[in-house]
C-alpha cells in the first residue's frame, strides 16, 4: 500500500521539530551557521543534508476567519514529494533511485555514481548532490524505520499532527475532511496540492501532498510541476521534426551547390 | 506558547480543531499569534490596564456568574474599616510605611477576623503566634447581596472602575473595538455551559509586578466563574522541564518540600512556635503540623523524636532574603565564599550578567555542573575584556581571578532514571535507555555522594554544629559499576511510609504528628501507593475515562484538576451536563465523578461547621477552596502578598510612559540595588533611552542556549543574535534589514543583527508612537552560534513577592552599526 505524508500547513507552529528530528534520526550535518533574515527561516531550502525544511512566509494580508490586522504568518513543512511520477527516478541512469515496497522514491547510495541526472530531473527542487561526497541524497521517507512499522522520525515529533503519515488513500480522506472544515469556518481559500493525478497532471499526484492557504508559489512550490519526461514525446516529435528539417536542408544544400558547380 | 511550549501547545491546537477560539496577546505576533484566531499587539508592561478592563466589562456587563461568586469567592466578604484604596490613596493602599518601604498587612484583613495565607508571606503574620489572632472562621461577616460598600465585590468594582476601553486604548495602544472584542468573547465562553482557559509565562512574571499579573487573571477566572472546573483554570507554563518539580521539591532558598515555609532564625526558633506560625486554625492548613514532623521524620529517621522536637533544630534557618540576586550582590561584596551552580548559565541567562561575572571574580570557588563547558564556567575567560557593564573598568587577566572552578559533567535525562513533573502536576517517570558516557553523572548521583563522603567526614565528629550531617537519613541503595542511586528508592521516600513497617502510605490523609509516619514531600503521597510507581503508568488514552487517571501520577492524590468541588453547584449537582465532572451522590452519601473530588469525600453540601469547629471540621460543604482558611478562593486576598491586596497598574520600573493612573509610579514594594554596578534610568521618558525592549525565547532554543548553542542541528536554526525592529522604526534609525545594531541601557552595550519585521508594530500611546523592540536572549560567548547576551543589558530589580527580574519591560536605545570592540577582544565572525 502506497505510504505517504500529508502536510497541513493550518497547524503547523514553525517549531521545527521535525527538520531536528530528521537530522538527527539520519545523522545528516549542520549545513551552515548563518542569520539568513528570511522570517525565522535559517535552512532556506532542501538540499542534500536538509530533507525537511518549514517555510515562513510574512504576508501583509489577513487570513481569513483570523482577527490579527493586515498580517499572517504562513508556515510550511517542506519534503520530498515522492511523486507517484517522479523526474528524479526516470532521470537515473544507474537504477540507483527506485521505488520502494512502499511505493515510496529511494535512492540507493551504494549504486548512486553522483551523475546528477536526478538534480535536473527533480521539478521541484528537491534532490541535490552532497558537496563531500558527490552523490545525490534525500527524503527516504525514513525507510529504515518503515522496515521496523515505524511512522517517519519528522511526523513522529510533530506536535500538532501538521505532519501526518499514513496510507495515502487514508490521508486523503482525512486531508478532504479537513479541507471541508476549513471551507464551512469560513477558509475559502485553502485548498488541496498535490492530491492526486487529476489535480497534478505533471506528477500524477503526490505521495506527500499539503494543504495550503495561498497559491503554490508564496511557498515556493511549482504552480504546475512536471517531470520532464512527459514532454519526451513531444521532445522527440520536435527533435525528430528538427532533424528531418536539417536533413533536408542538409540534401537542399547539397543538391543546390552541385547545381552550381554543374552550371 | 507555540513558541516556547510548542508540545504542550498540540492540546490548544487540539482544541482549535475542535472549535475553540484562541486568544493571543503579546507585545509581538509571534508563532502563537500565527495560527491564533485573535492576536492582541499589547505595550510591554501594561497587562494589568488590560486585565483589569476586563474585570471592569465583567461588573459593568453584569456579566459574572453570580451563584458561583457569592459562594465560591470572597466577594461577599467584609473588610476592615482601615482598609483604604488606591483610588484613596493616589495609588498606594492603607498600611505603607514609607521609612521601611514596606505595607503593614493587618490594614487589608477581613472585619474581626484575621486569616494566615495558604501561600505566599506567611511571615507576614510572624509578629505575633496565630493563637493570638481572631481565628474562629465564624466570625467571618458577609453580605451575599454584595452591597455592603466595604464587602470585596464593591471594593473590586470601585477599584478598577477607571479600567476603561479608553483607558486600554491609551495605555496599552490597544484599539477599544479589540478590546471590547476580547472582553466579550471571554464572557461568552463563560458560565455554566462553558469555561475559558489562560495560559501564561515568563512574559507574565518576569516585571516588578509580576504575581499581581497573574492575581489579575485569577480575580477575571473568578468572577466568570472558570476555576475548579474543566477546561477552566490558570496554566503556568514553566520556564522549562520539570521547574514544577522543582518547585514542589524545591530548590528555592525559603521553602522545604511541599510549600512549607523554611524555618527563620528571627521568629521562628523553637519548633512549637514555628509550628503556631504555619498551622492554620481552620481548614486545610490546620494539618500542618502532620506534614512537617512526617518531613522531619523522612530527614533524620530514628533521630527524629517528641522529646528532640523531631530534629526540628538541625534544619538551618533563614537570615534573610537568599535569592539569586541578593546572593549574587553578596557575592560581589565578598561574603559568599562558595557556590553550586547546576544545570544554569547565569551569566548568559541572569541578568546584568557583567556584574554576576565580576561577583564571580570574588568566590574561593565554583562548582558547575552541566552538559558544556559554559560561560558561567569559564567565566574568568572573559575578564580581561569583558563586554559589558560600563561600571566594571577594572580589566584583569585570568591569572589575577582566584576562583577555583570544578567542572562536572551532567548526564542527561535519557541516562538516568527519575521523574519530570510539568506544568499540570503531573509526575512523569523516564526510565534510563543509556549508561552516562565517560565521567557524566546525575545530579542524584553527585549529591547522594557528595552527601555520603560529607557523613564520613564528620562521622565520628562531636561538634555540635555537626550533629544535623550526622543524623542526616541517607541510605538509598547503589547499583551497577557507577554506584548510581536508585531513583526509585527516592520517590519511596517522598511517596511516605509507615515508620513501624515501611509499608508507604496511601495518600496524604494517613499521615499523622506523632513520628508513625515518615514523609519526604506530602503533596507527593500517594505516588508510589501500593508499592507501585504509579508515576510510571502509561495506559493508553482509549483504555480509560477521558480524565485519563491512569497515565502517570498527578499531586496531590492523582487529581486532575485542583478545586473541582466547585465544578458542582452549591448543591453538589454539575452546573450543567456539558460541564459535568465531579458531584455529590445523595445515595451513596459521597463526593464522586470523573476526577478525585477534591474535597472532604463524606462531607455533604448541606454541612455547616458548628460553631466551636476546629480544623477541618471548619471546612463547609460549600467550601471548595479549602487551603485558603475560609475556604473560599481570594478575589482580594486580605493577608500574604507584599505589594497590595489587589492588582495595580504600576508602569515597569524603566518605562516611556508617566503612570496614566496615579501619582506613584511603579510598584511601590518593589525590589531595587542600588550600587555602581546597577544603574537605572529615569522612571519614565529617560531622553538617553527612548524605546521600550522586551526579551524572549525562540522555539529552536533552551534558556541559557547550554543545551541547544553546542548541538549543531539546534545551533543552525537560529546562528545569531538579532533584534526584532518594525520597518518604521528601521527607517527612523536607518537600520538595515540583515546589518548590524548596536542596543544600548545604562548597564551596557550590545551588538544584534537586525530583523525588521511587520510583526512588530509601533503603538499610539497617549499621542506618541512608542517603539518596541525583540530580544531574543539565547546567545553567549562559548558555543558553536556566539553572540552578545540580552541580559547584560538589564539591571538587578525584583517583584516584591518572588523576587523575580524585570525583563519583560525596560528601556532602551538603538543605533545602526556594531558596537565598538575592546581592546584584545574578538568579534563574532
Amino acid at each position: 500500500m502506497p505510504k505517504g505524508f500529508f502536510t497541513d500547513t493550518t497547524v503547523c507552529i514553525g517549531c521545527k521539530a521535525c527538520e531536528v528530528a530528521c537530522k538527527q534520526w539520519n545523522q545528516l550535518p549542520e549545513d551552515g551557521l548563518h542569520f539568513s533574515g528570511m522570517s525565522y527561516d535559517n535552512s532556506i531550502e532542501l538540499g542534500a543534508s536538509t530533507w525537511r525544511h518549514v517555510a515562513f512566509i510574512e504576508r501583509p494580508v489577513a487570513l481569513s476567519g483570523q482577527n490579527a490586522g493586515d498580517l499572517s504568518w504562513l508556515m510550511l513543512s517542506d519534503v520530498c514529494k515522492h511523486c507517484r511520477r517522479a523526474g528524479c527516478l526516470e532521470a537515473c541512469p544507474t537504477g540507483a533511485i527506485i521505488r520502494t515496497e512502499f511505493d515510496t522514491v529511494y535512492v540507493q547510495p551504494d549504486i548512486c555514481n553522483g551523475c546528477g541526472y536526478c538534480v535536473v530531473g527533480c521539478p521541484f527542487g528537491v534532490i541535490d548532490r552532497l558537496q563531500s561526497d558527490g552523490r545525490a541524497w534525500k527524503c527516504t521517507m525514513c525507510y529504515d524505520r518503515q522496515k521496523d512499522g515505524m511512522e517517519p522520525a519528522c511526523a513522529k515529533a510533530c506536535p500538532t499532527d501538521s505532519i501526518l503519515f499514513g496510507e495515502v488513500s487514508d490521508l486523503r480522506e482525512k486531508a478532504a475532511g479537513r479541507l471541508a472544515q476549513l471551507h464551512e469556518r469560513g477558509v475559502k481559500e485553502a485548498y488541496l496540492y498535490g492530491a492526486d493525478k487529476h489535480s497534478q497532471p505533471g506528477t500524477e499526484g503526490l505521495n506527500a501532498f499539503f494543504l495550503l492557504v495561498d497559491k503554490p508559489e508564496i511557498y515556493n512550490l511549482p504552480r504546475e510541476p512536471e517531470a520532464p519526461s512527459i514532454r519526451a514525446k513531444q521532445s522527440w516529435l520536435s527533435l525528430a521534426v528538427a532533424s528531418a528539417g536539417m536533413l533536408a536542408a542538409a540534401i537542399g544544400a547539397v543538391m543546390s551547390s552541385r547545381g552550381r558547380g554543374a552550371r | 506558547m507555540a513558541e516556547c511550549h510548542p508540545v504542550g501547545f498540540q492540546w490548544v491546537m487540539e482544541a482549535k480543531r475542535r472549535g475553540a477560539t484562541i486568544i493571543h496577546v503579546d507585545p509581538r505576533f509571534t508563532r502563537t499569534s500565527a495560527v491564533a484566531d485573535i492576536h492582541v499587539p499589547i505595550r510591554a508592561g501594561s497587562d494589568i490596564v488590560f486585565l483589569g478592563a476586563i474585570i471592569r466589562y465583567i461588573i459593568e456587563e453584569r456579566r459574572w456568574f453570580h451563584d458561583y461568586v457569592v459562594h465560591y469567592t470572597n466577594a461577599a466578604t467584609i473588610v476592615t474599616e482601615e482598609f483604604q484604596d488606591t483610588e484613596d490613596l493616589d495609588g498606594l493602599f492603607s498600611g505603607w510605611n514609607p521609612e521601611k518601604h514596606k505595607y503593614a498587612a493587618e490594614f487589608w484583613q477581613y472585619q474581626d477576623a484575621h486569616v494566615t495565607p495558604a501561600a505566599g508571606h506567611r511571615e507576614q503574620e510572624s509578629a505575633e503566634t496565630r493563637a493570638a489572632h481572631v481565628t474562629r472562621i465564624g466570625a467571618i461577616q458577609t453580605d451575599p447581596t454584595l452591597e455592603h460598600p466595604r464587602c470585596v465585590f464593591q471594593i473590586l468594582k470601585r477599584h478598577f472602575a477607571r479600567y476603561t476601553p479608553e483607558m486600554v486604548e491609551e495605555t496599552c495602544g490597544i484599539p477599544r473595538e479589540l478590546f471590547l472584542k476580547v472582553a466579550q468573547t471571554l464572557c461568552d465562553n463563560s458560565g455554566r455551559e462553558r469555561t475559558s482557559a489562560f495560559c501564561y509565562s515568563v512574559g507574565w512574571t518576569q516585571h516588578s509586578v509580576g504575581v499581581q499579573y497573574i492575581r489579575t487573571a485569577a480575580i477575571i477566572q473568578q468572577l466568570l466563574g472558570n476555576m475548579g472546573r474543566p477546561g477552566g483554570g490558570i496554566m503556568a507554563l514553566r520556564g522549562h522541564a520539570s521547574i514544577q518539580g522543582s518547585t514542589d521539591i524545591p530548590t528555592l532558598y525559603d521553602l522545604l518540600p511541599g510549600y512549607l515555609p523554611m524555618p527563620r532564625a528571627a521568629g521562628s526558633g523553637t519548633f512549637q512556635k514555628y509550628v503556631e506560625q504555619n498551622r492554620s486554625a481552620s481548614a486545610w492548613w490546620s494539618e500542618f503540623p502532620k506534614y512537617i514532623v512526617s518531613l522531619l521524620k523522612a530527614y533524620f529517621g530514628d533521630h527524629a523524636t517528641r522529646e528532640n522536637d523531631w530534629c526540628y533544630d538541625d534544619l538551618p534557618r533563614l537570615t534573610g532574603d537568599h535569592s539569586h540576586m541578593t546572593t549574587y550582590a553578596a557575592m560581589a561584596d565578598g561574603s559568599v565564599k562558595g557556590y553550586f551552580v547546576m544545570g544554569e548559565n547565569p551569566v548568559v541567562g541572569s541578568v546584568n550578567g557583567g556584574f554576576q561575572r565580576a561577583a564571580m571574580r570574588k568566590l574561593d570557588w565554583l562548582v558547575v555542573r552541566d552538559f558544556q563547558m559554559t560561560e558561567t564556567a569559564e567565566f574568568w575567560k572573559t575578564a580581561r575584556n569583558d563586554a559589558s557593564n560600563w561600571a566594571i573598568t577594572e580589566k584583569i587577566g585570568s591569572e589575577q581571578i582566584n576562583t577555583e572552578v570544578f567542572f562536572f559533567p551532567a548526564a542527561a535525562h535519557t541516562e538516568k532514571d527519575g521523574s519530570f513533573t510539568n506544568t499540570q502536576r503531573l509526575l512523569q517517570w523516564h526510565h534510563k535507555a543509556i549508561e552516562p558516557l565517560g565521567d557524566c553523572r546525575s545530579e542524584l548521583h553527585f549529591i547522594y555522594h557528595l552527601g555520603r563522603r560529607l557523613k564520613e567526614l564528620y562521622g565520628s565528629s562531636e561538634d555540635p554544629k555537626d550533629r544535623p550531617v550526622r543524623q542526616l537519613t541517607w541510605d538509598y541503595p547503589v547499583r551497577g559499576a557507577i554506584q548510581e542511586p536508585e531513583a526509585e528508592a527516592v520517590l519511596r521516600e517522598i511517596n511516605g511510609f509507615s515508620v513501624a513497617d515501611g509499608k508507604p502510605v496511601e495518600d496524604y490523609t494517613k499521615l499523622r504528628d506523632d513520628g508513625s509516619t515518615a514523609c519526604g514531600c506530602w503533596i507527593y503521597a500517594g505516588c508510589y501507593r501500593n508499592g507501585v510507581n504509579q508515576t510510571a503508568r502509561r495506559k493508553p488514552a482509549p483504555e480509560q475515562n477521558w480524565v485519563a487517571p491512569e497515565w502517570g501520577w498527578a499531586w496531590p492524590q492523582n487529581r486532575r484538576l485542583l478545586y473541582n468541588r466547585a465544578s458542582a453547584d452549591p448543591e453538589g449537582r454539575p452546573w450543567s451536563e456539558r460541564k459535568r465532572y465531579v458531584w455529590w451522590d445523595e445515595e451513596k452519601r459521597s463526593w464522586t465523578g470523573y476526577d478525585q473530588p477534591d474535597f472532604i469525600k463524606d462531607r455533604p453540601p448541606s454541612y455547616r461547621p458548628p460553631e466551636d469547629a476546629q480544623g477541618i471540621e471548619t471546612i463547609s460543604g460549600i467550601d471548595p477552596f479549602l487551603m485558603n482558611a475560609d475556604g473560599k478562593s481570594w478575589i482580594f486576598v486580605p493577608t500574604g502578598l507584599r505589594d497590595g491586596p489587589l492588582p495595580t497598574h504600576y508602569e515597569p520600573i524603566e518605562s516611556l510612559v508617566k503612570n496614566p493612573f496615579y501619582g506613584q509610579q511603579s510598584n511601590p514594594a518593589r525590589m531595587e540595588w542600588h550600587r555602581r554596578e546597577n544603574p537605572y534610568h529615569r522612571p519614565w521618558n529617560d531622553p538617553a533611552f527612548p524605546y521600550l525592549l522586551t526579551t524572549y525565547r525562540l522555539t529552536e532554543h533552551h534558556t541559557a542556549g547550554g543545551m541547544s548553542r553546542w548541538l549543531s542541528w539546534l545551533a543552525e536554526l537560529q546562528p545569531e543574535m538579532f533584534c526584532e525592529v518594525s520597518p518604521e522604526l528601521a527607517a527612523e534609525k536607518g537600520l538595515t534589514h540583515g546589518g548590524w545594531a548596536t542596543i544600548t541601557t545604562a548597564r551596557a552595550t550590545i551588538e544584534t543583527r537586525v530583523l525588521i519585521t511587520a510583526r512588530i508594530k509601533p503603538l499610539r500611546i497617549r499621542g506618541r508612537l512608542i517603539h518596541q523592540i525583540g530580544l531574543p536572549y539565547h546567545w553567549g560567548s562559548l558555543g558553536l552560534v556566539r553572540g552578545d547576551s540580552t541580559n547584560e543589558l538589564i539591571a538587578f530589580s525584583g517583584d516584591p513577592n518572588v523576587s523575580i527580574q524585570e525583563t519583560k519591560a525596560l528601556t532602551g536605545n538603538i543605533e545602526p552599526g556594531r558596537r565598538i570592540v575592546r581592546a584584545g577582544e574578538r568579534p563574532y565572525a
